[in-house]
């Protein structure tokens, strides 16, 4: 009855389903044995994960001390470069509900009652067990130095220990570490990054890293980390830590000593086997609960896994031997056979952007051995192999400052792969041959271990492609797992996905994404052969299912690319930010950026800007591209600000777009006594002329007047640079996150072969690049490169110049400022309000700050 | 598939309906909001698929109303109708509201009922 005349959409079916689901789990009864789990760090999460993956028959309870659910250790130092507790997280609270694990967190255990098989909690909670494991971690380790109870000294192991670091460094000038290993390191980094000025290093060996690296090793890495500011003290031992209540000096074994008003402890870690000894398990020596192979203390129904387990005399300070042992574990509650027989110690990292690396057995020396190094203090790098002495193996080695080998050495020693001849090659780069093509993962054997977080071998790799069809990189770490631990491997995963692809014969390309089956140039081509107009229309006749943010913008941007439509018309397919012609920024107010071509402007239209900023309440700044970005619009404030800003002759500037953004230019030889032409002219010709021309990504331009170059046009998309006799052309250069330099394409060419050529660049980059892909990037990937791009543009090879002019010359005439459109269209500018039933309203969300007299958007939450 | 109407009609008797906008207020194929009592609700017009969906306007992501102007379009084989945040690009399904960039957020869903060209959304 009540469906007859209406329509409701509702999501009833989902409905039921759930509470079928929960009337099931509610009548179920448990009597399946119980695994407590002690600690909750990261081997303790990654044995709850196996655990769940591998079998239901298990009741699993988890004590944590800290207030926080599992963590990201590993990356722990990312919480001071904005990384929050939460981001941090390996799951939130709600994985552990979910999955029927009882987590108690801030309740550590107090006692274990081997007899009755119970554990005792601070809180009070007595809880049996049927297995037990132990997944304490370890602590940091503190030597007994007089005066570490002072204030200003931490260690660096837990959240809690970051927030106490940053909090006390507010008021710090001049503080230290001890230890000079990674984790020594990692701290003193940290210190920086919290504007502490050249921190000092205090380590007590006679160099760095001295588990990971060799004498040499040590002595290129000073040298780096010296020129990075941090002032690193070898052979020191402290004997004293001076100060009242607070730390302000070290003193050492020496005589000297160093002011500090901070100290950071990172001199080793010390296992937590403080309950185990309590219940008479065995423990070693010097720390450490003893294991067998399947990770069963001296009592069977114990476990002890991570930093915490001491098996064969040794105590594993990293993660992936940690999930390597909670794998073992597992299988054996599970019944299967799988035993622990050691980890391979081979580590990569990053210190303060330098590379470290070390693998197989970095120290083995001669006579066991023969040696190959490297030693380029000019460049900064230190290479060491060590082979056999027949020649025929790699038994290990040592990277510092460039690491780039790293996983193939480490491949090459773990799979005894039978050495080339000139096994120099394997650390100097073979000379004059071509670049590893990615053969390189391909040649390695089936079994050789890949991802060694996950331990995911290259058969477990080829197979997810080749039988599962995954050709992604999200779709194998979905599917294997490998790369989503320390992603140290991705580059190899990524190698073996296009190698083995290229192996069976598949056609690897650039897909849109799941809706459209084409590159973005197929499908330019197949829209414009079919005369397609609307994106609606792309969808049913090429494509399938309903879009999604990702091809909607790529189509548009095509069609406007082709056809030069009016943007708004098709406004939801858009980008949100083309959607309402402005950039969106936090808070979700909008940007305004009229065109101001070639940078040039008169004191008449600077002071419109100033009062249209000032009656709008907006936040200015000049932008890199030498126009002013105006801040915190309100979407309903949007026409009313840019109707101002027409009256007073200005235009879109496109900033909302994949299009144009300026041509930067220089005063040139109007004013600038070097200047050999008017690059102010020239440049504002070139903006006007590509003004709001779509592409598939930014473009940028700039104009110079000499070699000066003081407009840094050969870091734009497009550059020009005065020369005595005309005008030199560079194409490709990118500024942002990855840098690269234009390249030359023409010289000394008059204004109008410069332009006839830009227009043939810029379209052929339109038509034929994917989706995202900035000039630089596009040429990279071009088959033939820079040769191949010359010949097309300079010398018509593939017979398409005179199209490309014509169709660009199509797009500048039919060029339109997209706000005016707007702004003289009532039905255009209802589109532009916060909510369509109270239209007057603005966003009551938004809010602004205070901020050095102008306002700043909010904080994210 | 197991459909029981009538748990769907007594679901259907408890929810209030009210008027939010009408029809040609919201752009095909794309979002608005809806102020309701001080709440930001988003409404989505999937013309494509002749469909109606409202969702909460707040992403939960980094607690900014936006999703009205997110994008919308739909993920996998049985095409589950979505919507991505403007911001990070988070989409959210707009049946079970759940988070498909595998997060763990679930955002409010609401039903929405039309009527001789008027949008009703249900508040339960
Ligand atoms: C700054 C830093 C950088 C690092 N970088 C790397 C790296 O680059 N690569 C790498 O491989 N490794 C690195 N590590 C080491 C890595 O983090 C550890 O190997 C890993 O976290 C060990 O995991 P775990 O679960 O054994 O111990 P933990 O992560 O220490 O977890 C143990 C947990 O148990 C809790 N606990 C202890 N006793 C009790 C009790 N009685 N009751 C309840 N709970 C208890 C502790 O509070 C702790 O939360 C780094 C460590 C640090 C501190
Ligand atoms: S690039 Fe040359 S012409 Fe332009 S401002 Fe610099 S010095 Fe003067
Ligand atoms: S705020 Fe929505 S995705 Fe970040």
């Amino acid at each position: 009855m009540l469906l007859n005349t209406e329509i409701i959409y509702y999501k009833s079916h989902i409905y039921i389903l759930f509470d079928l689901n929960a009337l099931k789990t509610e009548n179920m009864t448990t009597t399946k044995p119980a695994v407590v789990i002690i600690g909750n760090g990261m081997v303790s999460y990654k044995f709850c994960e196996k655990l769940i993956a591998k079998s239901s028959n298990f009741e699993i309870i988890v004590f944590g001390e800290e207030s926080r659910p599992a963590y990201d250790r590993v990356h722990l130092s990312e919480y001071f470069n904005g990384k929050s507790a939460e981001d941090l997280s390996m799951s939130p609270l709600t994985w552990y509900a979910d999955n029927g694990i009882h987590l108690h967190l801030n309740d550590p255990v107090q006692e274990i009652n081997r007899e009755e098989k119970t554990v005792h909690t601070l809180k009070g909670i007595n809880q049996h067990y049927d297995y037990l494991i132990l997944a304490t971690g370890s602590s940091a380790f503190v030597p007994d130095i007089p005066g570490v109870e002072k204030q200003g000294v931490f260690v660096y192991r837990t959240i809690e220990d970051l927030d106490l670091i940053l909090a006390y460094a507010a008021n710090a000038k001049e503080a230290a570490v001890i230890g000079g290993g990674l984790l020594g390191l990692e701290a003193a980094k940290a210190l920086i990054d919290l504007g502490i000025k050249e921190p000092h290093v205090i380590e007590f060996a006679p160099r760095l890293m001295p588990r990971q690296i060799d004498q040499a090793g040590s002595k290129m890495l000073q040298m780096k980390l010296n020129e990075l500011g941090l002032r690193i003290h070898l052979n020191k031992s402290t004997s004293r830590i001076g100060g009242e209540d607070k730390i302000d000096a070290l003193h050492f074994a020496d005589d000297t000593q160093i002011h500090v008003d901070m100290l950071i402890i990172s001199a080793g870690i010390r296992p937590r086997d403080e309950l185990a000894q309590l219940s008479g398990l065995k423990t070693g020596t010097r720390g450490g609960v003893v294991v067998n192979d399947y990770m069963q203390t001296s009592d069977e129904s114990i476990f002890a896994i991570g930093e915490c387990a001491l098996h064969e005399g040794m105590i594993y300070g990293l993660v992936a031997p940690g999930y390597e042992m909670a794998d073992v574990a597992v299988n054996t509650l599970c019944d299967s056979e799988k035993s622990f027989s050691g980890y391979d110690m081979s580590t990569k990292l990053k210190l303060i952007g330098i590379d470290v690396a070390s693998f197989g057995d970095p120290f083995i020396a001669e006579p066991d051995c023969r040696s190959i190094v490297m030693d380029d203090s000019h460049k900064g790098v230190y290479k060491r192999i060590n082979i056999s002495n027949d020649g025929k193996h790699l038994l290990g080695g040592i990277l510092v400052g460039d690491a780039t080998s790293y996983n193939m050495l480490l491949q090459t020693v773990k799979n005894n792969i039978i050495l080339p001849p000139n096994p120099e090659d394997l650390i100097l780069g073979s000379r004059g041959e071509s670049a590893n093509d990615g053969s390189g993962a391909m040649s390695l054997p089936d079994d050789a271990l890949i991802c060694s977080c996950e331990s995911v071998s290259k058969g477990a790799i080829l197979h997810a492609v080749k039988e599962d069809h995954i050709t992604t990189l999200d779709g194998i770490k979905k599917c294997t797992k490998a790369g989503t631990c320390c992603g140290g491997c991705v580059p190899m995963v990524k190698d073996l996905i296009a190698g083995s692809l290229k192996e069976s014969g598949i056609y690897v390309k650039n897909v849109i994404c799941e809706h459209f089956n084409y590159s973005r140039q197929e499908l330019l081509d197949v829209i414009k052969i079919n005369n397609v107009k609307i994106y609606d229309e792309a969808l049913d006749h090429f494509g399938k299912g309903d879009g999604c943010e990702t091809c909607k913008p790529v189509v548009a941007s095509i069609l406007s690319s082709l056809w030069n439509d009016v943007i708004v018309k098709q406004a939801p397919t858009q980008d949100s930010n083309d959607r309402y012609l402005a950039n969106i920024q936090k808070g979700g107010t909008y940007s305004v950026v009229p065109r101001i071509p070639g940078g040039e402007i008169t004191p008449d239209k600077l002071i419109i800007l100033g009062q249209i900023a000032k009656k709008y309440a907006l936040y200015t700044k000049i932008t890199g591209g030498q126009r002013i970005d105006m801040f915190g619009a309100h979407v309903n404030d949007l026409p009313d600000i840019w109707e101002e800003l027409i009256d007073a002759g200005f235009e879109s500037g496109h900033a909302y777009g994949k299009a144009l953004r300026t041509v930067k230019s220089c005063v040139g030889s109007t004013w600038c006594r070097f200047g050999l032409h008017d690059s102010v002219s020239f440049a504002i010709e070139i903006e006007e002329r590509y003004r709001g021309i779509r592409a598939p990504h930014k473009i940028k331009g700039g104009v110079s007047g000499c070699v000066r170059e003081c407009a840094e046009a050969q870091s734009k998309d497009f550059g020009i640079i005065a020369t005595e006799k005309g005008w030199n052309l560079y194409i490709c250069g990118n500024g942002g996150s990855k840098p690269q330099h234009a390249q030359l394409l023409a010289s000394d060419i008059d204004k109008e072969t410069c332009i006839k050529y830009i227009d043939r660049f810029l379209m052929f980059y339109i038509k034929t690049a994917d989706p995202l892909t900035r000039t630089a990037t596009w040429l990279n990937k071009m088959e033939g490169g820079l040769t191949y791009l010359k010949n097309v543009i300079l010398n018509d090879s593939i017979e398409i110049c005179g199209q490309l002019e014509t169709e660009m010359q199509g797009l500048v005439d039919s060029f339109h400022c997209e706000w005016k459109e707007v702004v003289t269209n009532p039905e255009l500018r209802k589109r532009f309000v916060h909510f369509v039933n109270a239209p007057e309203k603005k966003d009551p969300t938004v809010e602004f700050d205070t901020f050095r007299t102008q306002i700043k958007a909010k904080d994210w939450l | 598939m197991i459909i029981n109407t009538d748990i769907e009609l007594q679901a259907e008797a408890s929810i209030e309906w009210f008027l939010a906008c009408n029809e040609e207020d919201v752009p095909e194929n794309g979002g608005a909001c809806i102020d309701y009592k001080g709440e930001q609700i988003a409404i989505f017009n999937f013309t494509r698929r002749k469909e109606w969906y409202a969702t909460q306007n707040l992403c939960p992501h980094k607690q900014q109303m936006a999703l009205s102007r997110g994008m919308i379009g739909s993920a996998g084989e049985s095409c589950e109708p979505k919507v991505a945040c403007p911001f990070h690009k988070k989409t959210f399904s707009l049946l079970s509201g759940e988070c498909a960039s595998g997060e763990d957020y679930t955002i409010k869903t609401y039903p929405v009922k039309l009527s001789a060209g008027q949008v009703f959304i249900g508040i339960q």
